[in-house]
């Protein structure tokens, strides 16, 4: 757990302005998009922006890898392939990420986005991550 | 052909953007918008900063902007009639963004038939050659985005009348 970088990455402007939660349920972490109108990217359908969701996918991924172990900086993606299931509502979004592995360099990291149910995703994010696990030393990025 | 084309795309590209309340927010602003080529910007921000010490713009505004203009390359791509959906969006993140710097994005529909578009993007901070992030996208012609293009149609006609 990197709790100091957790708040960097959870104050910083852009996330503080959407809103964007972390919650911690024993060891699960799911992110929280609280719906807001700023979020929406089609208002005749009505459904959030996908660049919205695809950025909250981004940041319960970059938050896991955070929790999973002790980093010396945040994490930066080197890409993402964001897939969109189903349009987003105009509802809350939750996340979870699973970190599917994680080098001394690179993690490699899924996510899934979802609304009502969590069986009916809405989009799924698949990405890779520059790291620098707090063992490794801080010397490189 | 590609004049009616471009006179769909100037009358309804402004409410694709003005119109849509998370690019308002993000403050994006379309450049320049021809059949099935894009190119928009998000002015650099510090309310939309990601990282503090750095100072450089949140990845997300980056994501958002490559969805949206992939989104109009997409949109007049298909005849600037139907608003479309986005099946997948893949970003490579070359470097971050310079601090201060506004980000300008380049999209091209590469190639549209029927119900799929396929739109490659490049984003940069002043020099396209030295980009920030490059994006492929694969967009479709839904039955949600129709029934929004329906509407949006409707609205405009009924704004012609007053």
């Amino acid at each position: 757990m990197s709790r100091v970088l957790l708040d960097t990455l959870m104050t910083a402007p852009y996330v503080a302005r959407f809103g964007v939660r972390l919650e911690m349920k024993g060891t699960e972490l799911t992110g929280v998009l609280p719906f807001s109108n700023d979020l929406v990217g089609n208002p005749l359908i009505p459904a959030l922006h996908g660049g919205a969701v695809g950025a909250f996918l981004e940041i319960v991924a970059s938050g896991s890898l955070l929790v999973s172990q002790p980093m010396a900086r945040l994490p930066r993606p080197i890409d993402v392939a964001i897939d969109y299931l189903r349009p987003a509502r105009d509802q809350d979004v939750f996340a979870r990420a699973i970190v599917a592995r994680s080098g001394r360099r690179v993690a490699n990291v899924r996510a899934e986005a979802w609304q009502g149910r969590t069986d009916a995703p809405v989009a799924t994010l698949h990405g890779h991550f520059l790291i620098t696990p707090e063992s490794s030393g801080a010397a490189q990025g | 052909m590609d004049d009616d084309i471009q006179t769909r795309l100037d009358t309804i590209a402004p409410l694709i953007v003005d119109g849509s309340p998370h690019a308002v927010a993000l403050g994006f602003r379309i450049d320049s918008l021809t059949p099935g080529r894009a190119t928009m910007s998000a002015p650099f921000s510090q309310a939309l900063i990601g990282d503090p010490e750095a100072g450089t713009l949140h990845g997300g505004v980056i994501t958002a902007l490559l969805d949206h203009c992939c989104g109009m390359a997409a949109f007049g791509g298909f005849g600037a009639r139907d608003t479309p959906a986005t099946l997948d969006l893949r970003i490579d993140y070359m470097r971050p963004a310079r601090p201060g710097h506004d980000i300008t994005a380049q999209a091209r529909c590469l190639k549209s038939h029927g119900l799929v578009a396929f739109v490659r993007a490049t984003a940069h901070d002043g020099d396209i050659e030295d980009p920030v992030a490059i994006a492929q996208a694969a967009f479709m012609i839904t039955r949600a985005s129709k029934a929004a293009q329906d509407r949006a149609v409707r609205a405009i006609r009924e704004g012609d009348g007053t």
